[in-house]
């Protein structure tokens, strides 16, 4: 068989099978639905997440931790611990407040100057302002972080800014989770779904198959169009899961916009980009063809010609 | 071309359609096969077109044992043979042309080719012209033409029919086993499976006979050594 006339084969098979949908189009719709909604429910947790972890990245990587050294410690060990902070991977950045300049900034931006004129010696410890990497803010990174300085023996209290940051970040690691398994689960879903459709579609078609086989027509050949029907189904479902997340983006970008701005920001509510499209698409593509595949495998064989 | 030597055949309800049965079909012969409903006939055929497989003994088509024949290459060998029912097996939902174009689709025949094809299996049966219709809009003779265009239009060596007359009027049983002898006369082997013994009679071809999926008489041949020694 020629390239030309196999794909001419596929094509017919294809082309068959689009004819067929689109000759019950309530049904094909409904099923199109349902897949639909399987595929759109993951991609918009996606989006949920990703959206969330771009809203929130500045406020992220702002988590400064401090480290309040005791006292008594010396300024010049501050520089060297300051050093000692620097080396770690997780750490971008370290700053050392020491006593002096502390009380110079509460001087000047507190209010009670006069007040602090009254004592004879500072009462303020050297401070360390560590600024981690982005990789290590996360709820589990930061603590690490805490208990590496609380170890120190010079640390008198190690002090995480924005614990809320860190628990947002902990609710968006769950829901990282719960994503992998709702898409693990309703892809599963799709394929049931697929399969479903396409054993009720070879049942009606039971007397064309036995034919098929009766003049000599291959199991692969007969397989065909029901795989094609299978992957126009799963790539239908992904398009339309693209389209029904278009729209729900259309439909939160104002408010989302206008929640930002309360917050003083100007972030924009994002779509899916083209990579997520492409997965989506794909995804689809495979559960369409992986389904097809499973219910043609199980019920084409058990078809055999009866004269 | 067909030889079945000693083939019994067991159904799975215990029903013994064929007890023993030897003899060998030449290229290019026209045989008729007759005998009572449930004689055995039907069997005979399935055993060729492999629908089954016997319960003991050996059926050689086309040289090949169809016993050792692997699920695989089934689909190819039937290729080979051009089958004609009594109630057609048509789709009902396709036009002739369809119907007819099926074995050259399932052999990835080009549809230039196909086309050229079938426009001459249904000249053959008389039916050019009726492409577009669907079967059920045909009249019985005429969907049974169509089920012969459909068995020959991709030139098998080997055409069985099973009682291809049986729904039809003795005018055109004659005219329908007229076709199946023009056949013959191009070379391809044709085994009908009838219980009209008029048109046997008529036709004067070699007549295997089965009573009680038993052969009756003289198959008219015996068997080549090669199958018998084996």
């Amino acid at each position: 068989m020629s390239v030309g006339v196999a794909s001419g084969r596929h094509l017919q098979a294809l082309l068959g099978s689009l004819g067929r949908l689109i000759r019950s189009p309530l049904a094909s719709f409904l099923t199109l639905l349902v897949i639909a909604l399987a595929l759109a429910l993951p991609a918009a947790l996606k989006l949920f997440v990703t959206n969330a972890q771009a809203a929130t990245g500045n406020f992220a990587s702002a988590v400064d931790v401090s480290v309040y050294l005791k006292t008594d410690v010396p300024l010049a060990k501050a520089q060297q611990l300051t050093q000692a902070a620097q080396q770690r991977p997780d750490v971008a950045t370290v700053t050392l407040i020491s006593a002096d300049k502390g009380l110079e900034d509460f001087r000047t931006y507190s209010g009670f100057g006069d007040a602090l004129a009254a004592l004879k010696e500072n009462p303020l410890p050297h401070v360390l302002h560590v600024r981690p990497r982005a990789a290590a803010s996360s709820a589990a990174g930061l603590d690490s972080l805490r208990r590496y300085f609380a170890a120190w023996p010079e640390v008198d209290l190690v002090q995480v800014d924005s614990e809320w940051v860190m628990r947002f970040n902990a609710i968006l690691e769950v829901l990282q989770r719960l994503l992998i398994i709702a898409a693990v689960l309703l892809g599963i879903g799709v394929l049931a779904i697929i399969g479903n459709t396409i054993r009720l579609e070879i049942q009606a078609r039971r007397a064309e198959i036995e034919v098929t086989k009766l003049v000599g027509g291959s199991n692969a050949f007969v397989r065909r169009p029901f795989l094609y029907t299978g992957v126009l189904y799963g790539l239908g479902g992904a398009l339309l899961a693209w389209g029904i997340l278009t729209v729900v983006v259309l439909v939160l970008r104002d408010s989302v916009a206008t929640l930002a701005r309360l917050y003083g920001s100007r972030y924009l509510l994002e779509g899916l980009t083209p990579d997520d499209i492409g997965v989506l698409l794909g995804v689809g593509l495979v559960l369409g063809w992986l389904g097809a595949w499973i219910a043609a495998a199980r019920h084409l064989r058990s078809i055999e010609p009866r004269a | 071309m067909i030889v079945f030597d000693r083939v019994s055949k067991r159904y799975a309800n215990g029903r013994e359609a064929l007890t023993n049965v030897s003899f060998s079909i030449h290229n290019g012969e026209m045989v008729f096969l007759t005998g009572r409903s449930g004689a055995g006939k039907s069997t005979v055929l399935k055993l060729i077109a492999l629908l089954e497989r016997p319960t003991r003994g050996a059926v050689l088509v086309q040289g090949r044992n169809t016993q050792s024949l692997k699920a695989r290459h089934i689909a190819a060998f039937r290729r080979g043979i051009g089958v004609v029912f009594q109630d057609h097996k048509l789709l009902a939902d396709r036009p002739v042309y369809d119907n007819v174009a099926l074995p050259l689709a399932v052999a990835a025949t080009p549809l230039k080719e196909i086309d050229k094809r079938v426009r001459a299996a249904l000249d053959q049966v008389g039916l050019l012209g009726k492409e577009r219709a669907l079967p059920l809009e045909l009249s019985v003779g005429e969907q049974q033409r169509v089920g012969i265009a459909r068995a020959v239009v991709s030139k098998p060596p080997l055409l069985i029919a099973d009682e291809p007359t049986g729904n039809l009027d003795p005018d055109l049983s004659l005219e329908v086993m007229r076709l199946f002898r023009r056949f013959q006369d191009v070379g391809v082997t044709v085994v009908v499976a009838t219980h009209d013994l008029h048109i046997v009679r008529e036709f004067g071809e070699r007549v295997i006979t089965l009573e009680n999926g038993a052969l009756q008489g003289d198959p008219g041949d015996t068997l080549p050594s090669v199958v018998a020694t084996r």
